[in-house]
Protein backbone atom coordinates (compact mmCIF):
# COMPACT_ATOMS: atom_id res chain seq x y z
CA UNK A 1 0.00 0.00 0.00
CA UNK A 2 1.81 2.60 0.90
CA UNK A 3 5.28 1.05 0.97
CA UNK A 4 6.37 1.17 5.01
CA UNK A 5 9.26 -0.96 4.44
CA UNK A 6 7.53 -3.36 6.84
CA UNK A 7 7.48 -0.65 9.56
CA UNK A 8 3.50 -1.31 9.65
CA UNK A 9 3.76 -2.92 13.19
CA UNK A 10 6.40 -0.36 14.51
CA UNK A 11 3.97 2.51 13.38
CA UNK A 12 0.36 0.89 14.97
CA UNK A 13 2.12 -0.24 18.37
CA UNK A 14 3.11 4.16 18.37
CA UNK A 15 0.13 4.64 16.96
CA UNK A 16 -1.09 2.69 20.28
CA UNK A 17 1.39 4.59 22.31
CA UNK A 18 -0.09 8.35 21.31
CA UNK A 19 -3.73 6.67 21.89
CA UNK A 20 -2.86 5.63 25.76
CA UNK A 21 -0.72 9.08 26.31
CA UNK A 22 -4.14 11.03 25.07
CA UNK A 23 -6.38 9.66 27.06
CA UNK A 24 -4.54 9.03 30.02
CA UNK A 25 -3.50 13.05 29.93
CA UNK A 26 -7.19 13.56 29.31
CA UNK A 27 -8.43 11.76 32.26
CA UNK A 28 -6.07 13.64 35.06
CA UNK A 29 -6.61 17.52 32.72
CA UNK A 30 -10.47 16.76 33.78
CA UNK A 31 -9.68 15.64 37.08
CA UNK A 32 -7.64 18.60 37.30
CA UNK A 33 -10.05 20.81 35.47
CA UNK A 34 -12.50 20.24 37.27
CA UNK A 35 -11.62 20.49 40.63
CA UNK A 36 -9.59 23.56 39.86
CA UNK A 37 -12.69 25.22 38.42
CA UNK A 38 -14.37 24.85 41.56
CA UNK A 39 -11.76 25.98 43.94
CA UNK A 40 -11.67 29.02 41.51
CA UNK A 41 -15.05 29.68 42.00
CA UNK A 42 -15.01 28.17 45.80
CA UNK A 43 -15.53 31.40 48.53
CA UNK A 44 -12.21 30.00 50.35
CA UNK A 45 -9.29 32.70 49.34
CA UNK A 46 -6.19 30.10 49.80
CA UNK A 47 -8.32 27.85 47.11
CA UNK A 48 -8.70 30.94 44.51
CA UNK A 49 -5.41 31.64 44.73
CA UNK A 50 -3.96 28.33 44.18
CA UNK A 51 -6.05 27.89 41.08
CA UNK A 52 -5.64 31.06 40.15
CA UNK A 53 -1.55 31.23 40.30
CA UNK A 54 -2.04 27.36 38.10
CA UNK A 55 -4.06 28.41 35.47
CA UNK A 56 -1.91 31.58 34.81
CA UNK A 57 1.71 30.06 35.43
CA UNK A 58 0.63 26.99 33.28
CA UNK A 59 -1.49 28.60 30.50
CA UNK A 60 1.58 31.30 29.98
CA UNK A 61 4.34 29.38 29.02
CA UNK A 62 4.89 27.44 25.39
CA UNK A 63 3.92 23.70 25.91
CA UNK A 64 7.39 22.17 24.70
CA UNK A 65 9.30 24.55 27.32
CA UNK A 66 6.74 23.16 29.75
CA UNK A 67 7.32 19.40 28.78
CA UNK A 68 10.99 19.82 28.67
CA UNK A 69 10.68 21.79 32.54
CA UNK A 70 8.84 19.33 34.09
CA UNK A 71 10.63 16.00 32.24
CA UNK A 72 14.15 17.16 33.45
CA UNK A 73 13.38 19.31 36.21
CA UNK A 74 10.92 16.60 37.74
CA UNK A 75 14.14 13.79 37.15
CA UNK A 76 16.28 15.78 39.01
CA UNK A 77 13.84 16.56 42.06
CA UNK A 78 13.14 12.96 42.16
CA UNK A 79 17.10 12.52 42.53
CA UNK A 80 17.66 15.26 44.50
CA UNK A 81 14.90 13.63 46.35
CA UNK A 82 15.79 10.36 46.45
CA UNK A 83 19.54 10.99 47.56
CA UNK A 84 17.96 13.06 50.53
CA UNK A 85 16.51 9.86 51.88
CA UNK A 86 19.83 7.66 51.57
CA UNK A 87 19.17 6.37 47.78
CA UNK A 88 22.26 6.40 45.83
CA UNK A 89 21.21 4.96 42.15
CA UNK A 90 20.39 7.48 39.28
CA UNK A 91 16.47 7.41 38.94
CA UNK A 92 14.86 7.15 35.43
CA UNK A 93 11.87 9.15 35.23
CA UNK A 94 9.59 6.54 32.92
CA UNK A 95 8.90 8.75 29.61
CA UNK A 96 4.96 7.56 29.58
CA UNK A 97 4.50 8.65 33.44
CA UNK A 98 6.44 12.14 32.59
CA UNK A 99 4.69 12.69 29.79
CA UNK A 100 0.97 11.70 30.70
CA UNK A 101 1.29 13.68 34.21
CA UNK A 102 2.91 16.96 32.46
CA UNK A 103 0.47 17.24 29.69
CA UNK A 104 -2.05 16.12 32.30
CA UNK A 105 -0.95 19.16 34.08
CA UNK A 106 -0.63 21.70 30.89
CA UNK A 107 -4.28 20.92 29.65
CA UNK A 108 -5.57 20.49 33.41
CA UNK A 109 -5.36 24.53 33.32
CA UNK A 110 -7.18 25.04 29.94
CA UNK A 111 -9.88 22.56 31.15
CA UNK A 112 -10.12 24.46 34.50
CA UNK A 113 -11.60 27.80 32.51
CA UNK A 114 -13.54 25.70 29.86
CA UNK A 115 -15.29 24.04 33.27
CA UNK A 116 -15.28 27.37 35.15
CA UNK A 117 -17.37 28.62 32.16
CA UNK A 118 -19.82 25.77 32.04
CA UNK A 119 -20.07 26.15 36.20
CA UNK A 120 -20.99 29.79 35.96
CA UNK A 121 -23.58 28.89 33.22
CA UNK A 122 -25.42 27.02 35.26
CA UNK A 123 -28.34 28.71 36.62
CA UNK A 124 -28.05 28.85 40.76
CA UNK A 125 -31.80 27.89 41.37
CA UNK A 126 -30.78 24.43 39.92
CA UNK A 127 -28.61 23.78 42.84
CA UNK A 128 -30.12 25.46 45.37
CA UNK A 129 -33.20 23.03 44.67
CA UNK A 130 -30.67 20.23 45.47
CA UNK A 131 -29.76 21.93 48.52
CA UNK A 132 -33.28 22.26 49.72
CA UNK A 133 -34.46 18.82 48.63
CA UNK A 134 -31.81 17.44 51.36
CA UNK A 135 -28.98 16.55 48.47
CA UNK A 136 -25.51 16.29 49.77
CA UNK A 137 -22.80 18.32 48.06
CA UNK A 138 -21.40 15.46 46.24
CA UNK A 139 -25.19 14.34 45.06
CA UNK A 140 -25.83 17.49 43.48
CA UNK A 141 -22.76 17.81 41.92
CA UNK A 142 -23.34 13.89 39.95
CA UNK A 143 -26.78 14.84 39.07
CA UNK A 144 -27.14 18.47 38.72
CA UNK A 145 -23.99 20.39 38.32
CA UNK A 146 -21.82 18.04 36.35
CA UNK A 147 -25.07 16.79 33.66
CA UNK A 148 -26.04 20.79 33.21
CA UNK A 149 -22.50 22.43 33.02
CA UNK A 150 -21.86 19.25 30.49
CA UNK A 151 -23.86 20.83 27.76
CA UNK A 152 -21.74 24.39 28.11
CA UNK A 153 -18.67 22.63 28.38
CA UNK A 154 -18.52 20.25 25.87
CA UNK A 155 -17.59 23.13 22.70
CA UNK A 156 -14.58 23.90 24.64
CA UNK A 157 -13.91 20.64 25.72
CA UNK A 158 -13.80 19.33 22.36
CA UNK A 159 -11.24 21.93 21.32
CA UNK A 160 -8.90 20.99 24.12
CA UNK A 161 -9.00 17.19 23.58
CA UNK A 162 -8.02 18.17 19.77
CA UNK A 163 -5.17 20.45 20.70
CA UNK A 164 -4.02 17.92 23.54
CA UNK A 165 -4.60 14.96 21.32
CA UNK A 166 -1.65 16.81 18.87
CA UNK A 167 0.22 17.37 21.66
CA UNK A 168 1.42 14.68 22.39
CA UNK A 169 3.71 14.14 19.41
CA UNK A 170 5.66 16.50 21.91
CA UNK A 171 6.58 13.12 24.22
CA UNK A 172 8.84 11.96 21.21
CA UNK A 173 11.17 14.98 22.10
CA UNK A 174 11.71 13.17 26.00
CA UNK A 175 11.83 9.93 24.43
CA UNK A 176 8.44 8.09 24.51
CA UNK A 177 7.87 5.24 21.28
CA UNK A 178 4.87 7.36 20.21
CA UNK A 179 4.17 7.08 16.29
CA UNK A 180 5.68 10.34 15.69
CA UNK A 181 8.85 9.26 17.56
CA UNK A 182 8.46 5.89 14.98
CA UNK A 183 7.96 7.62 12.10
CA UNK A 184 11.31 9.64 12.88
CA UNK A 185 12.94 6.41 13.35
CA UNK A 186 11.82 4.90 10.22
CA UNK A 187 12.20 7.91 8.00
CA UNK A 188 16.13 8.01 9.58
CA UNK A 189 16.77 4.56 8.48
CA UNK A 190 14.91 4.63 4.98
CA UNK A 191 15.51 8.18 3.77
CA UNK A 192 11.82 8.38 2.89
CA UNK A 193 10.46 11.37 5.82
CA UNK A 194 7.59 11.85 3.38
CA UNK A 195 5.75 8.46 3.13
CA UNK A 196 6.02 7.77 7.22
CA UNK A 197 5.22 11.84 8.51
CA UNK A 198 2.14 11.16 6.41
CA UNK A 199 1.19 8.00 7.66
CA UNK A 200 1.13 9.72 10.86
CA UNK A 201 -0.84 12.61 9.18
CA UNK A 202 -3.35 10.25 8.14
CA UNK A 203 -3.56 8.41 11.64
CA UNK A 204 -4.09 11.51 13.72
CA UNK A 205 -6.81 12.84 10.94
CA UNK A 206 -8.81 9.31 12.25
CA UNK A 207 -8.08 10.22 15.81
CA UNK A 208 -9.95 13.41 15.73
CA UNK A 209 -12.48 12.77 12.88
CA UNK A 210 -13.25 9.66 15.33
CA UNK A 211 -12.94 12.37 18.00
CA UNK A 212 -15.64 14.76 16.53
CA UNK A 213 -18.22 12.49 15.73
CA UNK A 214 -17.94 11.28 19.13
CA UNK A 215 -18.25 15.04 20.71
CA UNK A 216 -21.02 15.69 18.48
CA UNK A 217 -22.84 12.73 19.77
CA UNK A 218 -22.16 13.97 23.25
CA UNK A 219 -23.34 17.34 22.68
CA UNK A 220 -27.21 15.51 21.34
CA UNK A 221 -27.37 13.57 24.37
CA UNK A 222 -26.22 16.54 27.36
CA UNK A 223 -28.60 19.01 24.84
CA UNK A 224 -31.73 16.37 24.69
CA UNK A 225 -33.95 18.52 27.36
CA UNK A 226 -33.20 21.52 25.33
CA UNK A 227 -33.31 20.09 21.58
CA UNK A 228 -36.01 21.71 19.51
CA UNK A 229 -37.62 18.68 17.94
CA UNK A 230 -37.99 16.37 21.24
CA UNK B 1 -51.27 16.19 75.66
CA UNK B 2 -49.84 18.94 73.55
CA UNK B 3 -48.49 17.81 70.10
CA UNK B 4 -44.73 19.67 69.50
CA UNK B 5 -45.36 22.60 66.82
CA UNK B 6 -44.42 21.36 63.03
CA UNK B 7 -41.80 24.50 62.94
CA UNK B 8 -40.35 26.89 65.42
CA UNK B 9 -38.48 29.91 64.35
CA UNK B 10 -37.37 32.25 67.80
CA UNK B 11 -35.88 36.00 66.96
CA UNK B 12 -34.54 35.49 63.59
CA UNK B 13 -32.22 38.22 62.56
CA UNK B 14 -30.45 38.20 59.17
CA UNK B 15 -27.89 40.65 58.15
CA UNK B 16 -26.66 41.30 54.47
CA UNK B 17 -23.26 42.68 55.16
CA UNK B 18 -24.15 45.90 57.43
CA UNK B 19 -28.14 45.37 56.06
CA UNK B 20 -29.85 44.10 58.43
CA UNK B 21 -33.10 42.40 56.80
CA UNK B 22 -34.44 40.72 59.60
CA UNK B 23 -34.68 42.04 62.68
CA UNK B 24 -36.15 39.80 65.06
CA UNK B 25 -38.95 37.40 63.82
CA UNK B 26 -40.68 34.57 65.41
CA UNK B 27 -42.88 32.21 64.11
CA UNK B 28 -44.78 28.92 65.48
CA UNK B 29 -46.61 26.31 63.18
CA UNK B 30 -48.43 23.36 64.37
CA UNK B 31 -49.32 20.46 62.50
CA UNK B 32 -51.66 20.85 59.67
CA UNK B 33 -51.42 24.99 60.10
CA UNK B 34 -51.50 27.24 56.69
CA UNK B 35 -49.62 30.17 57.33
CA UNK B 36 -49.39 32.63 54.77
CA UNK B 37 -46.34 35.98 54.66
CA UNK B 38 -47.57 39.25 52.84
CA UNK B 39 -45.69 42.23 52.99
CA UNK B 40 -44.10 44.72 49.91
CA UNK B 41 -40.78 43.51 48.54
CA UNK B 42 -37.99 43.97 50.91
CA UNK B 43 -39.73 43.14 53.27
CA UNK B 44 -38.07 40.33 54.70
CA UNK B 45 -40.70 37.48 54.04
CA UNK B 46 -38.82 35.35 51.32
CA UNK B 47 -35.57 35.83 53.51
CA UNK B 48 -37.48 34.51 56.40
CA UNK B 49 -39.03 31.72 54.58
CA UNK B 50 -35.71 31.07 52.72
CA UNK B 51 -34.16 30.98 56.99
CA UNK B 52 -36.80 27.61 57.99
CA UNK B 53 -34.52 25.17 55.54
CA UNK B 54 -31.07 27.38 55.94
CA UNK B 55 -31.23 28.57 52.00
CA UNK B 56 -30.00 31.50 53.96
CA UNK B 57 -28.55 30.59 57.68
CA UNK B 58 -29.86 33.02 60.21
CA UNK B 59 -27.52 35.46 61.30
CA UNK B 60 -29.09 34.78 65.48
CA UNK B 61 -32.06 33.02 66.52
CA UNK B 62 -33.35 29.50 66.81
CA UNK B 63 -34.95 26.97 64.17
CA UNK B 64 -36.65 24.14 65.42
CA UNK B 65 -38.03 21.50 63.20
CA UNK B 66 -40.43 19.34 64.94
CA UNK B 67 -38.97 19.99 68.17
CA UNK B 68 -35.24 19.20 67.19
CA UNK B 69 -32.99 22.38 67.04
CA UNK B 70 -30.61 23.11 64.40
CA UNK B 71 -27.76 23.55 66.06
CA UNK B 72 -25.50 26.27 65.09
CA UNK B 73 -21.87 27.41 65.41
CA UNK B 74 -19.49 30.28 64.74
CA UNK B 75 -16.78 29.70 61.93
CA UNK B 76 -13.00 31.35 61.79
CA UNK B 77 -14.60 34.96 60.86
CA UNK B 78 -17.23 34.79 63.05
CA UNK B 79 -19.90 34.37 60.64
CA UNK B 80 -22.84 32.10 61.95
CA UNK B 81 -23.18 28.51 60.04
CA UNK B 82 -24.70 25.47 60.76
CA UNK B 83 -22.32 22.87 63.23
CA UNK B 84 -23.10 19.95 61.27
CA UNK B 85 -23.89 20.14 57.62
CA UNK B 86 -25.23 16.42 57.95
CA UNK B 87 -28.23 17.79 60.41
CA UNK B 88 -28.95 20.35 57.94
CA UNK B 89 -29.29 17.74 54.94
CA UNK B 90 -31.56 15.47 56.97
CA UNK B 91 -34.13 18.64 58.19
CA UNK B 92 -33.82 19.59 55.05
CA UNK B 93 -35.30 16.25 53.37
CA UNK B 94 -38.03 16.58 55.95
CA UNK B 95 -39.50 19.42 54.64
CA UNK B 96 -39.59 20.76 50.71
CA UNK B 97 -39.34 24.50 48.90
CA UNK B 98 -41.64 25.35 45.57
CA UNK B 99 -39.46 28.33 44.43
CA UNK B 100 -40.61 31.09 42.56
CA UNK B 101 -39.29 30.62 39.10
CA UNK B 102 -40.11 26.71 39.81
CA UNK B 103 -36.06 25.17 39.63
CA UNK B 104 -37.81 21.55 38.07
CA UNK B 105 -34.69 20.16 37.04
CA UNK B 106 -33.75 21.42 33.72
CA UNK B 107 -32.27 18.08 32.36
CA UNK B 108 -34.62 15.75 33.91
CA UNK B 109 -37.79 14.72 32.48
CA UNK B 110 -40.98 15.86 34.64
CA UNK B 111 -41.39 12.15 36.14
CA UNK B 112 -37.49 12.05 37.22
CA UNK B 113 -37.69 14.81 38.73
CA UNK B 114 -40.05 14.33 40.97
CA UNK B 115 -38.61 10.78 41.76
CA UNK B 116 -35.15 12.29 42.04
CA UNK B 117 -35.54 13.41 45.77
CA UNK B 118 -37.13 9.98 47.24
CA UNK B 119 -34.70 7.66 45.00
CA UNK B 120 -31.39 9.08 46.05
CA UNK B 121 -31.99 11.67 49.31
CA UNK B 122 -34.55 9.26 50.69
CA UNK B 123 -33.95 5.49 49.46
CA UNK B 124 -37.29 5.01 47.82
CA UNK B 125 -37.09 1.67 46.15
CA UNK B 126 -37.42 3.34 42.52
CA UNK B 127 -39.97 1.11 41.29
CA UNK B 128 -42.21 2.18 44.26
CA UNK B 129 -41.09 5.78 43.87
CA UNK B 130 -42.16 5.95 40.20
CA UNK B 131 -45.46 4.66 41.52
CA UNK B 132 -45.83 7.44 43.98
CA UNK B 133 -44.39 10.23 41.01
CA UNK B 134 -47.43 8.61 38.61
CA UNK B 135 -49.93 9.32 41.35
CA UNK B 136 -49.25 12.76 42.34
CA UNK B 137 -48.80 13.68 38.73
CA UNK B 138 -52.65 12.61 38.17
CA UNK B 139 -53.68 14.50 41.64
CA UNK B 140 -51.83 17.73 40.21
CA UNK B 141 -53.75 16.82 36.32
CA UNK B 142 -49.81 16.77 34.48
CA UNK B 143 -49.90 12.96 34.17
CA UNK B 144 -49.87 12.85 30.52
CA UNK B 145 -46.47 15.32 30.83
CA UNK B 146 -44.52 13.01 32.60
CA UNK B 147 -41.73 11.88 30.02
CA UNK B 148 -41.59 15.73 28.81
CA UNK B 149 -39.05 18.12 29.63
CA UNK B 150 -39.65 20.95 32.22
CA UNK B 151 -38.79 23.50 29.14
CA UNK B 152 -41.53 22.22 27.08
CA UNK B 153 -44.19 22.91 29.56
CA UNK B 154 -46.40 26.31 30.62
CA UNK B 155 -45.21 27.89 33.78
CA UNK B 156 -48.15 26.64 35.46
CA UNK B 157 -47.27 23.10 34.29
CA UNK B 158 -44.01 23.72 36.05
CA UNK B 159 -45.41 24.69 38.71
CA UNK B 160 -47.56 21.77 39.45
CA UNK B 161 -45.23 19.67 38.72
CA UNK B 162 -42.98 21.23 41.20
CA UNK B 163 -45.44 20.83 43.49
CA UNK B 164 -45.59 16.95 42.73
CA UNK B 165 -42.07 17.08 43.33
CA UNK B 166 -42.23 18.69 46.87
CA UNK B 167 -44.88 16.41 47.92
CA UNK B 168 -43.09 12.97 46.93
CA UNK B 169 -40.73 13.38 49.71
CA UNK B 170 -43.81 13.25 52.36
CA UNK B 171 -42.61 16.77 53.84
CA UNK B 172 -43.94 17.62 57.57
CA UNK B 173 -43.76 21.27 56.17
CA UNK B 174 -44.14 22.27 52.47
CA UNK B 175 -42.40 26.30 52.25
CA UNK B 176 -43.91 28.13 49.03
CA UNK B 177 -42.00 31.25 47.77
CA UNK B 178 -44.09 33.41 45.87
CA UNK B 179 -44.91 30.18 43.71
CA UNK B 180 -47.47 32.22 41.59
CA UNK B 181 -45.01 35.31 40.90
CA UNK B 182 -43.64 34.15 37.91
CA UNK B 183 -46.77 33.19 36.19
CA UNK B 184 -48.70 34.86 33.32
CA UNK B 185 -52.57 35.98 34.77
CA UNK B 186 -54.56 33.21 33.48
CA UNK B 187 -51.98 30.39 34.66
CA UNK B 188 -52.46 31.65 38.37
CA UNK B 189 -55.49 29.85 39.25
CA UNK B 190 -54.51 26.18 38.31
CA UNK B 191 -51.50 26.91 40.99
CA UNK B 192 -53.63 27.90 43.34
CA UNK B 193 -56.24 25.53 43.16
CA UNK B 194 -53.88 22.84 43.65
CA UNK B 195 -52.49 24.35 46.72
CA UNK B 196 -55.96 24.82 47.76
CA UNK B 197 -56.64 20.91 48.03
CA UNK B 198 -53.45 20.70 49.98
CA UNK B 199 -54.37 23.16 52.81
CA UNK B 200 -57.93 21.03 52.66
CA UNK B 201 -55.65 18.11 53.29
CA UNK B 202 -54.37 19.16 55.98
CA UNK B 203 -50.64 19.87 55.01
CA UNK B 204 -48.49 22.26 57.37
CA UNK B 205 -47.90 25.26 54.87
CA UNK B 206 -45.80 28.40 55.02
CA UNK B 207 -46.66 30.93 51.88
CA UNK B 208 -44.90 33.91 51.00
CA UNK B 209 -47.74 35.23 48.16
CA UNK B 210 -48.85 38.36 47.17
CA UNK B 211 -51.88 36.74 46.35
CA UNK B 212 -54.42 38.22 49.16
CA UNK B 213 -57.69 36.84 48.16
CA UNK B 214 -55.77 33.11 48.37
CA UNK B 215 -54.27 33.76 51.30
CA UNK B 216 -57.56 34.94 53.25
CA UNK B 217 -58.94 31.97 51.87
CA UNK B 218 -56.52 29.07 52.45
CA UNK B 219 -54.81 30.49 55.73
CA UNK B 220 -54.87 29.92 59.54
CA UNK B 221 -52.94 32.85 60.41
CA UNK B 222 -51.34 35.54 58.25
CA UNK B 223 -48.26 37.36 59.11
CA UNK B 224 -47.49 41.23 57.76
CA UNK B 225 -43.70 41.67 57.57
CA UNK B 226 -42.85 45.40 57.07
CA UNK B 227 -39.23 46.21 57.33
CA UNK B 228 -37.59 43.15 58.74
CA UNK B 229 -40.45 42.99 60.87
CA UNK B 230 -43.74 41.58 62.34
CA UNK B 231 -46.09 44.51 61.71
CA UNK B 232 -49.23 42.87 62.48
CA UNK B 233 -50.12 39.67 62.65
CA UNK B 234 -53.95 37.34 63.13
CA UNK B 235 -56.25 34.91 61.54
CA UNK B 236 -57.08 36.18 58.21
CA UNK B 237 -60.70 37.59 59.02
CA UNK B 238 -59.08 39.61 61.43
CA UNK B 239 -56.16 41.08 59.80
CA UNK B 240 -57.96 41.20 56.10
CA UNK B 241 -61.13 43.00 57.47
CA UNK B 242 -59.89 45.35 60.44
CA UNK B 243 -55.88 45.83 59.93
CA UNK B 244 -55.16 48.05 62.94
CA UNK B 245 -51.72 49.29 61.79
CA UNK B 246 -51.31 51.74 59.06
CA UNK B 247 -48.99 50.38 57.15
CA UNK B 248 -51.56 47.30 56.31
CA UNK B 249 -54.37 49.27 55.97
CA UNK B 250 -51.84 51.46 52.92
CA UNK B 251 -50.16 47.76 52.04
CA UNK B 252 -53.85 46.46 51.52
CA UNK B 253 -54.95 49.34 49.70
CA UNK B 254 -52.45 49.05 47.34
CA UNK B 255 -52.51 45.62 46.94
CA UNK B 256 -56.18 44.68 46.10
Amino acid sequence: MLGLHGYEASLVSGAWVTLQVALSSLFISVVLGILTALAKLSKATPLRVIGTLYTTVIRGIPDLVLMLLIFYGGQMLVNVIAESVGYEEYIDVNPFIAGVLTIGFIFGAYMAETFRGAIMAVDQGQLEAGKAYGMTPWLIFRRILFPQMMRHALPGFGNNWLVLLKTTALVAIIGLEDMVRKAQLASGSTQEPFTFYFAVCLIFLLYTTVSILLLNWAERHFSASVSREA
Amino acid sequence: MTEVPALELEDIHKYFGAHEVLKGVSLTAEKGEVISMIGSSGSGKSTFLRCINMLEIPTSGLVKVHGELIEMKQDRSGNTIPADAKQVERIRARLSMVFQSFNLWSHMTILQNITEAPIHVLKIPKKQAIEAAEHLLQKVGIYERRDYYPGQLSGGQQQRAAIARALAVDPEVMLFDEPTSALDPELVGEVLKVMHDLAEEGRTMIIVTHEMAFARDVSNHVMFLHQGLIAEQGPPQELFTNPQTERLQQFLSTSY
